[in-house]
């Protein structure tokens, strides 16, 4: 049996990596990888909090959901920055700074 | 130490050092295969907590989905020389180090602090022998069609509305590249 503490730091550390690289990356789809291991971070710890639930397993119902949800954020994100690279020409966070057409 | 506890570890490491190999290459494209190799350790570890199924969801949408879309993302915006993926001049790395430095200490500090077996429910489950190990289908399966069908049933009306969305605005692209 794996310590409760343990599936917790794991879970932090992917969060907190997954902070870092939505933070400090300068490409939007490394941005969105960071946002993914962010959300798998918690999935981590609601299934490990599951355990202790055999009955309802509330824990790993709410991850499907997340999982979920993960997807469709993914889809939106990369369509918005497909077209975000067709105007600007780059997927770069750092250039796509306005919302006007430029003249 | 038994086997099936050193995997689990292994399983561990492995995910922490992929995710921070993501963190640390220039190539995005390296760094969208430290991303499956993140996902399927993650998957691993969901079945070392006795959840089958949602180990084999992550593996079919994370692994079969959202990685093969981002993937596509890759390769539809990222141009053939100087791949522009180091770290952004605008926030600051610096910050975003310190940031994350200090959320990962309080929280492996609070997660060390706190003696999870004196909660309640899980000193019941322990108590009783009820912690989960078996598999979890049945359970998922008659809790969805019961009293999670509500949240179920508006997860995928927005799943459908996304995907929809998804595939409106990427079209636009197409469609304002075939007037030109």
């Amino acid at each position: 049996m794996i310590p409760l503490q343990h599936y917790l730091i794991v879970g932090a550390l992917l969060f907190c990596l997954g902070m870092a690289i939505f933070l400090s990356k300068k490409n939007a789809i490394a941005a969105l990888m960071g946002i993914e291991l962010m959300l798998n971070a918690a999935n981590i710890n609601l299934v490990a909090f599951s355990q202790y639930d055999a009955d309802k397993l509330a824990g790993q119902m709410f991850s499907l959901f997340v999982i979920v949800v993960a997807a469709a954020e993914t889809a939106v994100g990369l369509a918005i920055i497909i077209l975000v690279y067709s105007h600007y020409k780059t997927a770069n966070l750092d250039e796509v700074n306005n919302l006007k057409e430029p003249k | 130490m038994t086997l099936t506890s050193i995997i689990f570890y292994v399983f561990a490491v492995l995910a922490v050092v992929s995710a921070g190999f993501i963190l640390f290459t220039k190539n995005i494209l390296y760094a969208a295969f430290a991303l499956l190799a993140t996902f399927l350790a993650v998957a691993a570890m969901y079945v070392f907590a006795g959840a089958d199924f949602v180990a084999i969801t992550q593996i079919i949408i994370y692994v079969g989905g959202i990685l093969v879309l981002i993937l596509f993302g890759v390769f539809l915006t990222t141009k053939p020389k100087g791949q522009q993926f180091f770290f952004t001049g605008s926030f600051g790395a610096k910050r975003a180090w310190v940031l994350t430095i200090a959320l990962a200490g309080i929280l492996i500090f609070v997660f060390y602090r706190i003696n999870f077996s004196e909660l309640p429910w899980i000193s019941i489950a322990h108590k009783f022998n009820q912690v989960n190990q078996g598999t979890s289908i049945q359970k998922i399966g008659t809790n969805l069609l019961t009293t999670e069908v509500m949240p179920f049933e508006v997860i995928a009306v927005l799943l459908m509305a996304a995907l929809m969305g998804a595939a409106y605005i990427a079209s636009s692209v197409i469609r304002k590249e075939n007037k030109k």
